[in-house]
Formats: C-alpha cells, structure tokens, sequence
C-alpha cells in the first residue's frame, strides 16, 4: 500500500499537467480519494499477460471533397471571434 | 413538459412528419446526443447554452423514422456517475422509487420511460450507464455490441467502451428502436455491417426461451445484495420454466473488470475532454491571462468534481512512469476478461447475473465516497470491456418495492439472442 501515498503536490502537479484549476478543498478531498481509489486500480498487478487476439480491420475510404460546416456555423458556439476566427487568449 | 423528478435538461421538442415505423411516438434523447440546433449540455455546466450545428446520426434516423423527441434527459456530467447525481442542473429522482436514484449515467432517459412520460429514449453505455437506470427504473434497456451503433455526434467519453442504445417499457419496444438506430454509418469508422443484428430484432422478442442455455458466472451473483440475489434466482426459476436450462460458470478476470474499466474509461475520458478548452465553444477561461492559465481557468469553472477527479486520475495514468502499470495492465485484464466471456459464450447462449448488485441508492448516500459508486458497476463494465452486447430486463422487487434487474450478455452481434430470451421476461 505504501507505493498508492499521495501527496497534495502530487495532486497539484497532475492538475497542472491536465490544465484543470482547483480549490484548497478539492485538492485536500482529492488526496484522500487517490490513495483509496489508486490502491484498489493497484490490485491489476494480479493481472497475468493477456495476449490481444484484436479482430482489426482497416476502414478506408476515397478522399474526395464533402460538404462541411461554414466558417459561420464553425463559429456559433464559440464565447468570441474575430474577423472569422476563433478568439484565444495569448499564446505566451 | 418538464417533469417533477427533473428528467429534462431541454424540453424543446423535435417533431417529424416522416412516415416511418416510429411515427406517432415520442423517444426522448441522451443530453450527450447532439440534436441539430437544440441545446445539448452532456449535463455540464461547461456546454450550458452549447447549440450543436448537426445531428447525431442516430438523431437523423430517428427522425427519419417519423419519431418525435420531447426533449433531452439529464444524465451524470459527460456519463461520468451511476446515479444521475453529477449533474450540473440537478439530480434526477427515480419515478419508480421515490427518494432513490434512477440509476446512472442515462438516469433521465430511464426515468421518462418509466414515468410514462415518453414512449422510449436513448441512452449511452460506457459501463453500465443504460443497464443500470434500466435496472433502478424497472424499465429495459440495451446495450448493444461495439460497432452496432453509429457513435457520430456522440460527445465522447471513452470511445472504445461506449455505445447507444435502446430504453423502453418492453424488449419489444426496445428491439423496435434498435432497430431504427443500428447499422453501418460512413462517419463512424467503427461501425460494421452485419444483417442478423440490424435486421428483425423487434420480431425476435417472441419469448421463446425453450431450449435455450444460460451460464450463470458465479462471481457476479456472490457478491450482491441478497434480496436481489433472491429476485435474480426467481427470475431464473421462471425462465426454466419457460424451457430454459441453466448451468454456473466461472470467470475469474471479472474480479478485475472494475479497476481495468475505471482506468481505461479515465483514459480516454482526459484525453477527449482535452477538447474543452473555453475557446472553440463551451465556458470561456477569460483573455487576460496566458493559455494555459486560461484553459486551466475555463476547466475549473466548467467542470463538476466527479469530471474533474477522472480526467486527473486519467492523466495520473496516462503520465510517465505509471503508464505500465495501470494502463497497459488494464487492457491484459480487458484481453482477459474478452476471452473468458468468449469461452463461457462457447458453452452457454446467454449468460445471466444480476444488472446491479444493489437496489437503487437513496438519493445523497453515494456522492462523498467516488470508490464505492465505482464498485456499483461490477456486473456492467465486464460486458463492455467484452464489447458484448447486453440486456437488462425487470427481474422484479425487493420487499419494499425496490426495482430489481436481470441483465443477459450474448455473444458478439448476437442481439437477438438476448432479444429473444429477455422477451420471456418482459
């Protein structure tokens, strides 16, 4: 079980790498969760080699032109645009 | 109309005038379904106001079909709960039981069948998310095979795992409805042809179950609550009946199905939400800081606690180091858990267990222990996993009046297969 200790800065650092923001409270909530919740994904150890008989096929078509959303559908959704196009925040 | 057990995210209604095998009924759709110019939430507070500009190809046949669709079921955020509690406009409660759940994540579409509040509805199954509201609700529902049912304007959670189907009143209705949705579609590559499942499903919910041969996979009875064992083995009993004969099985990967299924779906589930991002549609994260902070910002504001705990515990999986060892051993366990059903399937035409090892939960008891409503799915997430198509019929009650289901798995495209034998029953 020692190997499923998680700590708050591992907690933050996963939310960090998933770009999710959270609150004191989900992080101290999420701590706990974790170690219960990984200890009992830990018990796929028992798990023998299993090969996969993946009955796979390619599924291919020609490439030729369809129709496809406007650049005003694509947009509608979108919180804002500019000239056409989607509006982010900065890039650095 | 919106409903008192809050069933409804959208009560917009689509009509038909299409003169088809659905017309003059009303199927209500799966807030994750996308619904050409109705509003579609996946029950996130992330998509509240989101308009998709196209149908789901499920949503055209149903149109086609002649149905009218009286609006979208509230459902678990993104599918992502059992109980259809994780919602971000509300909980759902169950009309079949009230003060309990109906079930997750398809809770609304479940409800409205069960309240007689529409004719059918679909729903989505990832692991267990038709079966189980069928289950709470005394209503049936099927889970199709993989590659069944087109997946094109479906809101992805786990896209290996998931499939559209069918909830109704009767096998029948449900077979009906199958009917309509299945077949192969051009903008779903995972899709497949194949005649004896798309084809005279509703004509085989004739209930003749003579001669047919159940397994019975011990692990899935042992370990469940025992006025539902006690409902199951009745429901056994009348199917023997029936001309049915039953035999136990063992299958021993389904002690894993849980974890592998939990890490596989949260997976998938970091990778597709990825895509909300507060810039193309969905909540906006704000334009004064940098990206990152930005999409960070957007995420927390959007997304509920249960969505936010598996796109991190997907990622903690995913990352470097623990890949290994949670996701790479979750798909031996899905390898292993694919055979042993394909093995006791060599053996048996149908297996049988109870769909939920509980009756439904009271409303607010599941919500503070995540681990505990995961375990919930024990009999489900093994048939996805499988990619196997499954039924869940009534199987009866408990002594208060709980709704208790059977669920039947058959063998890959072998919809009616379990048609027939569940038509026995309901």
């Amino acid at each position: 079980m020692s190997e499923s200790v998680v700590d708050p800065e591992e907690v933050r650092h996963v939310a960090d790498l998933a770009r999710v923001d959270l609150d004191d409270d989900e992080v101290e909530r999420f701590t706990e969760q974790f170690a219960d919740i990984l200890s009992y994904f830990e018990t796929l150890d028992e798990v023998p080699e299993t090969d996969r008989e993946a009955d796979l096929a390619n599924v291919m078509r020609p490439d030729e032109a369809h129709d496809c959303l406007s650049q005003d559908e694509a947009l509608e959704n979108a919180p804002d645009s500019e000239a056409g196009h989607f509006k982010g925040p900065k890039v650095s | 109309m919106a409903t008192e057990y809050n069933a409804y995210v959208t009560t917009e209604s689509i009509e038909s005038d299409a003169d088809g095998p659905l017309a003059g009924r009303t199927v209500a759709v799966k807030d994750n379904i996308s619904t050409e110019g109705v509003q579609t939430t996946c029950g996130s507070a992330m998509l509240e106001g989101y308009v998709p500009p196209y149908d789901a190809t499920v949503v055209q046949r149903l149109k086609s079909a002649g149905a009218t669709i009286p609006g979208k079921t509230n459902m678990d955020e993104f599918g992502m709960g059992t109980t259809t509690e994780t919602s971000a406009y509300g909980p759902t409660e169950n009309p079949a039981a009230p003060g309990h759940v109906p079930g997750g994540s398809s809770g609304g579409s479940a409800a409205v069948v069960a309240a007689g509040d529409a004719d059918m509805a679909l729903g989505t199954d990832t692991g267990g998310s038709i079966r189980c509201p069928a289950a709470f609700c005394g209503v049936v529902g099927i889970k199709p095979t993989y590659g069944l049912v087109s997946r094109y304007g479906l809101v992805a959670y786990a896209n290996s795992l998931e499939q559209i189907g069918p909830i109704a009143p009767t096998v029948e209705e449900a077979a009906e409805l199958l009917e309509v949705v299945a077949g192969p579609d051009d903008h779903d590559a995972t899709t497949r042809e194949h005649d004896g499942a798309t084809d005279g499903l509703a004509d085989a919910a004739d209930g003749d179950v003579d001669g047919l041969s159940i397994g019975v996979p011990t692990e899935l009875v042992e370990g469940a609550d025992e006025e539902v064992v006690e409902t199951f083995w009745d429901a056994i009993d009348e199917l023997e009946a029936q001309g049915a004969s039953y035999h136990e099985v063992d299958l021993p990967s389904v002690e894993h199905a849980v974890e592998a299924y939990y890490v596989i779906a949260m997976s998938e589930a970091s990778s597709n939400l990825a895509r909300f991002d507060g810039v193309r549609y969905g909540q906006s994260g704000g334009y004064e800081s940098n990206w990152n902070e930005s999409f960070a910002n957007a995420r927390e504001q959007g997304f509920g606690e249960e969505v936010k705990r598996r796109v991190l515990l997907g990622t903690y999986a995913l990352s470097a180091g623990y890949h290994d060892k949670y996701y790479k051993k979750a798909q031996d366990a899905r390898a292993w858990v694919k055979q042993d059903f394909d093995e006791a399937l060599d053996e048996a035409d149908v297996l049988a267990s109870p769909t939920m090892p509980v009756p439904p939960m009271e409303m607010g008891e599941s919500l503070d222990d995540p681990l505990t409503m995961y375990l919930a799915d024990a009999n489900t997430t093994p048939v996805n996993l499988a990619n196997l198509p499954a039924i869940s019929v009534p199987a009866g009650e408990t002594e208060d009046g709980l709704p208790v289901g059977l669920q039947l798995v058959g063998p890959a495209f072998g919809e009616q297969t379990i048609i027939r034998a569940g038509s026995a029953l309901a």
